[in-house]
């Protein structure tokens, strides 16, 4: 049973977009991993809204359903992720992601 | 009877395999006396056998031809090739020059090679040669010949570079192996082209397929002058006779023995044991003759003027060999393996006694610094003496009854007077200048520079093999080898009494002049006008063939120095280096420029999918 979604649709998806730029954006310019880190969150959480958007408009639960299981990977990712970067810091002293660059060609 | 002849060849390679295989059984270098049992006594025990067998062959088989088939040694279609010998009187004569003067020499060297440190190289060498040199004249079918050949090659290329600190003996080295594989280049392919003609490289095979009235006579005029071209690399005649002068870089006995009495004369066997096919081709005849007196008279002029004892024996021998050649061209077969026999006594004593001299000398090889040494090394020069009279071919030595046989058959062949008897006759008359010349630049006279720090270096070991020599050189006249059956008789014809008058005068007219000659040489010291010194460089051969060949295949190197054929390798691994380049620098290690350039992709692929 669709309900209205014409406006809500479009609003949604340049809503995601805007964030998704935006995380992305952040990802490349920012140096502080930590920092990256959670412009990543930004980015996964745009797609995420996505998922919903496009539930409403469909009208289906399924959108729902991967956006639990996106926060669900997200958490698991932060957690990941920052034990990492524990493991960073330890050996570099630093958060500097541009200082951990052993494996250039 | 049969299985003694089959040790003949079998002992040398055993006395090499013993010699070479020492170092693995006792860390120590054996001492000169065991070595010399080792190297000597395979050696003398050979020539023992082949003097008990010929004396066996002789009283048992008069056709004298004894087949020995030891192994099949390869199988290919229709070629079958076997380990055979094939046993006559010209391989029994030949046996017996190998084994018999091949002993002597050995013997010799034990003493001229004492207290050299590579003393059991050289006998492993020298055995590995004998061995060779008997597979060669032993061998029934032309591919085991074709080996045996290579062998005594390979032996010739290592004992002259056996002093190979000295780059110029390898360079010496080099040059012989080169220029005698033109030779064997020309042969192989004779041997391809028999064997596509007649389906068989079995000698006695061979030669009854050609006497055959359908053979084809252009495949045989040709086939037989690529062997010629064979025996004229090995037996350095006319035109790649530049080898052998150069070869004088080995030990003297090796000289004596490989660039004198054996090996250079495997030519002359090759187109001996070959003869019922050259009988057929009178292009192949005609090019045999001309190619020995061209050769005999350009060597022989080319030995005048030499200042280093070893050379003028070397061209000598270039010369004596030619006197062979001349006389297979003429069919002296008989002839021709007479004069082969001889010379290996005449010249193996030639050589052995300036190989007296030199030592006694302390390694001087100049003619000009000698002189007088008859009284200071009274031995050495009689076996000198000696030698010359019978190189000069001087009435009653052995020299002579074989050079005679050639002069009458060279007049006989073409009924009378004619220009390859005349060549030979000139060639008697220059041998015994060069020849005479030698002998009193060294021995005559006053004494030399180098003559005053003469020191007799003969040794026992040395002095048993130089008599030797010098009875057979001065008797061997007398053992005429019973070869009719194998060359068929002769009928003896005698032409005028003065053609022989003459070959018996130009070796003495040949003295006169050398006694002049020495007597002028002995005021002006070494000096050459341009003629001499254009003999002496050998006929400029050595500067035409480096301009005409040596230099424009170096230019050629050194333009290709860059192989053309390598570019191609080079430029792929070039154009991987570049790539590899070009995607390390994306490669740099940070993450946030990954990120970058995998955002600007998928943008560009999104892009895409649109615009599609």
């Amino acid at each position: 049973m669709p309900i209205e979604t014409a406006p809500g649709l479009e609003a949604g998806i340049l809503l995601a977009s805007t964030l998704f730029c935006l995380g992305l954006a952040g990802l490349m310019m920012r140096r502080n991993v930590i920092f990256m880190l959670m412009c990543v969150e930004i980015c996964t959480n745009a797609a995420a809204l996505m998922f919903v958007v496009a539930g409403a408009h469909w009208g289906n639960a399924d959108g729902q359903v991967m956006f639990i299981f996106v926060v669900t990977l997200a958490a698991a990712e932060v957690a990941i992720a920052l034990a990492l970067v524990l493991q960073f810091y330890h050996r570099k002293h630093t958060v500097d992601i541009d200082q951990l660059n052993d494996l250039r060609g | 009877m049969q299985g003694l002849l089959a040790w003949v060849p079998l002992l040398p390679l055993i006395g090499f395999l013993i010699l070479v295989g020492i170092p693995l059984f006792y860390r120590r270098e054996p001492p000169e006396s065991v070595i010399t049992v080792i190297g000597v006594g395979s050696v003398g025990i050979a020539a023992l056998f082949t003097a008990v067998a010929t004396a066996a062959v002789f009283w048992q088989t008069p056709s004298g031809v004894v087949n020995i088939a030891l192994w099949q040694w390869m199988q290919l279609g229709e070629l079958k090739l076997g380990i055979n010998f094939h046993v006559d009187w010209l391989t029994l004569v030949m046996l017996m020059i190998v084994t018999g003067v091949g002993f002597l020499i050995h013997l010799y060297s034990a003493g001229y090679m004492r207290k050299d440190p590579d003393f059991r190289r050289y006998f492993a060498y020298l055995n590995l040669f004998i061995f060779a040199m008997l597979t060669l004249v032993m061998a029934d079918n032309l591919v085991l010949l074709y080996l045996g050949w290579e062998g005594v090659g390979l032996c010739s290329y290592l004992l002259i570079g056996f002093w190979y600190k000295d780059p110029v003996n390898g360079t010496a080295a080099c040059k012989a192996f080169i220029v005698t594989r033109i030779g064997d280049t020309a042969m192989a392919i004779g041997l391809f082209l028999l064997f596509y003609e007649f389906s068989t490289l079995n000698i006695p095979e061979l030669i009854n397929a050609a006497g055959d009235p359908g053979a084809d006579r252009e495949i045989i005029t040709i086939a037989t002058l690529l062997l010629l071209g064979g025996a004229v690399g090995k037996s350095a005649q006319l035109p790649l006779q530049t080898w052998l002068p150069d070869a004088m870089a080995g030990p003297t006995p090796v000289s004596a023995l490989i660039h004198a009495a054996t090996m250079v004369t495997a030519g002359v066997y090759l187109i001996a044991r070959m003869h019922p096919l050259y009988t057929l081709s009178e292009t192949a005849m005609t090019a045999v003759a001309i190619v020995g007196a061209l050769t005999l008279l350009l060597a022989g002029f080319s030995a005048i003027a030499q200042s280093d004892i070893k050379r003028v024996l070397a061209y000598s021998t270039i010369s004596q060999i030619g006197y062979m050649f001349l006389a297979l061209g003429v069919g002296a077969w008989s002839g021709a393996i007479f004069h082969l026999m001889t010379h290996a006594f005449f010249k193996a004593l030639l050589f052995l006694s300036a190989g007296s001299v030199i030592l006694s000398l302390h390694h001087e090889q100049n003619i000009f610094r000698m002189g007088g040494l008859y009284r200071k090394i009274p031995f050495t020069f009689l076996c000198f003496t000696i030698g010359c009279a019978s190189l000069a071919a001087l009435p009653l030595t052995s020299g002579f009854y074989s050079k005679d046989q050639i002069l009458l058959r060279a007049w006989e062949f073409h009924q009378g007077f004619n220009s390859l008897w005349l060549a030979g006759v000139l060639g008697a008359l220059i041998t015994g200048i060069y020849t005479f010349r030698v002998l009193f630049l060294v021995f005559a006279g006053s004494e030399g520079a180098a003559s005053r720090h003469c020191k007799d270096a003969n040794t026992p070991a040395m002095t048993i093999p130089l008599a030797i020599l010098a009875i057979l050189a001065l008797l061997g006249g007398l053992l005429t080898p019973p070869l009719q059956a194998v060359f068929g008789t002769t009928a003896e014809r005698h032409p005028a009494a003065w053609v022989e008058g003459v070959a018996i005068a130009m070796p003495l007219i040949g003295l006169g002049v050398a006694w002049q000659l020495y007597r002028r040489e002995k005021k002006t010291g070494e000096q050459r006008s341009r003629v001499t010194q254009f003999w002496f460089s050998g006929w400029g051969f050595d500067w035409l063939y480096d301009h005409l060949l040596v230099r424009p295949f170096n230019m050629l190197a050194r333009l290709n120095h860059n192989d053309m054929i390598d570019a191609l390798y080079k430029g792929t691994a070039a154009f991987s280096r570049q790539l590899n380049t070009l995607l390390s620098a994306s490669q740099n290690g940070q993450v946030r420029w990954y990120l970058a350039t995998f955002a600007a992709g998928s943008i560009l692929f999104l892009a895409l999918l649109v615009a599609l």
